[in-house]
């Protein structure tokens, strides 16, 4: 009975998106569910495609389920090179306005589709399919609950879809990170638990009994996110078959909950999630056990209590009251130690063993990616103390940190994992060329350097030129001739991630060769090229 | 809802800040106890006990 029931679910929820186009109360809902309803009907067609109504072995339950972590790896790799173009797309976008296209391209559509495609479409999949990976592996146990991890996959692609044409056709709640409308949050949280559910029945039929380090970072993940997903969308609907809902929360309390919500985003999906992944994959590349097991734990719990009470730091002289922000700069500066626990723990995994980066520059990219995650989580605290914040704020700097963070820590080791997992998955040798892992290792870290100092030039800049005050007291720029001033900034910007998204196009080409199987036949990373031979 | 500083405080006040920072201290010196080291070494294995 292969695929009958799921495929008659996918028709079902297909012919609801159809009601919800038919009967939508304004426009913009009735195009929105016309595409939700193509995709599901889309999905349902190649399911039954696939349908064996009888016959068929039952899947071997002592196996691992790799197969929906092989989809995982692939729409890893195809959001990532979106969300990069994309990013490289509105870069160029505010250096060359005329390339803002109305209504639906416009930057203010596109750059939350940035953020999303690249924080939770790229990173939400490398975390889904590499804590399938891991939780697998540590607990060495099947994947819980028989079809309900494919669910949360393909859920999820849903939920991307949904939110990513949404911002485009103009439906957001305009809160930073948090754009997507009520119904597909909600299709998220039914997603999320049943992610939990797959997460956290894997751990209780583990027979291993501990439960690795990892798994406690992706475990936080998770619930956090649920949690945070949850409160920061409690609205009401104005209609159960329109787009626009109401924030529960208002004034200062809304604005405390959001980034509440968006700081812990950052701080357990952009750092548990990566640091859960990190424990796993830099001890198997490198070949050692991860430096100290207790700092991990240490570094975790650290990790958990102080991160939840950060947020207020992104509402630094605002309404909010003085001992709430103070209260968020404090616990922020003492994130530092954890963090710099964290990194030293994943460098340290490399000692006796540096010699490896010579030859392997998959670990380069490990180790690169806990140098950043070392530099923003030290630019971070610093940002947050007040009066650099006051300089900083709202500056091209805070751009600058976010992609430091981004590019150096979460993509680095994203793609690292991608390429370890890469072989191991699909049953190659080795990787198609180690060579093109290094081209792709320059390429980002060059792109992410000239992204982050360029940024830190033109937002210092901006910050200096917004508070310059003549000796009458009079503000010495207007606000056009900061934008002015910030142009070759922009455009070196653009040049920096066009470098990044080029690093990830080669990755692309590298991984569809692995999965293909070829091997590409060069000289080993670290040997001497044969000498050429003097003509006689 | 209601979110005012009286909130915090009191949670501070009724023993709630000292719960936290207990769990914390006791999940760390739990880590952290020399017995547990050879336990700990097995744990950090894990990863290469399979493929």
């Amino acid at each position: 009975m292969k695929n009958a029931y799921s495929s008659i679910a996918v028709a079902a929820a297909a012919f609801l998106a159809l009601m919800g186009a038919a009967l939508g109360q304004d426009p913009t809902f009735r195009i929105h569910f016309w595409i939700i309803f193509a995709s599901l009907a889309v999905g349902a067609v190649l399911l039954m495609r696939n349908m064996k109504l009888a016959g068929g072995a039952p899947a071997d339950q002592s196996a691992y389920m790799d197969e929906v972590i092989r989809y995982g790896v692939v729409a890893t790799m195809f959001w990532g090179i979106a969300g990069f173009l994309v990013g490289v797309l509105i870069a160029s976008q505010l250096a060359w306005p005329e390339l803002n296209l109305p209504p639906y391209f416009n930057f203010g559509r596109l750059r939350p589709l940035h953020t999303s495609a690249v924080i939770f479409a790229f990173g939400g999949n490398a975390l889904m399919s590499t804590s399938f990976y891991v939780v697998q592996r540590t607990c060495r146990a099947r994947l819980f609950g028989g079809v309900l991890p494919w669910f949360v996959f393909w859920g999820y692609q849903l939920f991307i879809i949904m939110a990513a044409t949404g911002y485009l056709l103009g439906i957001t709640r305009g809160q930073e990170y948090a754009e997507p409308e009520w119904y597909t949050i909600l299709w998220l949280v039914v997603v999320w638990v049943c992610y939990l559910l797959v997460f956290l029945g894997t751990l209780l039929k583990r027979k291993e009994p501990h439960i690795y380090v990892a798994n406690w970072f992706y475990l936080s993940m998770i619930v956090t996110i649920a949690m945070l997903v949850i409160v920061n969308n409690l609205e009401v609907p104005v209609s159960l078959l329109g787009m626009k809902s109401y924030p529960v929360f208002s004034g200062v309390q809304s604005a405390l909950i959001q980034w509440w919500y968006g700081h812990n985003a950052v701080g357990f999906f952009l750092t548990a999630g990566f640091l859960g992944m990190m424990y796993y994959f830099v001890p198997k590349q490198a070949n050692r056990p991860v430096y100290s097991y207790r700092l991990s734990i240490v570094h975790f719990w650290a990790l958990i209590f102080l991160y939840i009470w950060a947020g207020p730091h992104h509402l630094h002289y605002t309404a909010l009251p003085d001992w709430a922000q103070t209260l968020g700069m404090v616990f922020s500066v003492m994130l530092w130690m954890p963090s710099w626990g964290g990194m030293i723990n994943g460098l340290m995994t490399l000692s006796g063993a540096w010699d490896k980066l010579r030859t392997d520059p998959v670990l380069r990219m490990f180790v690169m990616s806990l140098a950043f995650y070392g530099m923003s989580t030290f630019e971070g605290p610093m940002m947050s103390v007040k009066s650099v914040n006051a300089l900083s704020h709202y500056t091209d700097w805070t751009i600058g940190h976010v992609h430091s963070g981004a590019l150096g820590w979460v993509g680095m080791v994203s793609f690292g994992a991608l390429y370890h997992l890469t072989p191991k998955l699909w049953g190659r040798e080795r990787l198609y060329s180690l060579r093109l892992v290094n081209w792709h290792f320059w390429l980002a870290t060059l792109g992410i350097v000239v992204y982050a100092s360029v940024m830190w030039v033109s937002g210092i800049m901006q910050g200096l030129m917004w508070r310059e005050y003549d000796s009458n007291g009079f503000l010495v720029y207007s606000f056009a001739e900061t934008v002015a001033a910030m142009h070759p900034y922009y455009v070196l910007r653009m040049f920096g991630g066009l470098l990044y998204l080029v690093g990830g196009l080669v990755m692309a080409y590298n991984m569809y060769r692995t999965i293909r199987g070829d091997l590409r036949d060069e000289i080993p990373m670290g040997a001497e090229a044969p000498a050429v031979k003097a003509a006689q | 809802m209601e979110m005012e500083y009286s909130a915090l405080r009191n949670l501070v006040d009724s023993w709630g800040m000292l719960a936290m920072v207990v769990f914390f201290i006791a999940a760390s010196a739990w880590a952290l106890r020399p017995s547990q080291r050879r336990a700990q070494e097995e744990a950090a294995n894990i990863p290469f006990k399979e493929d």
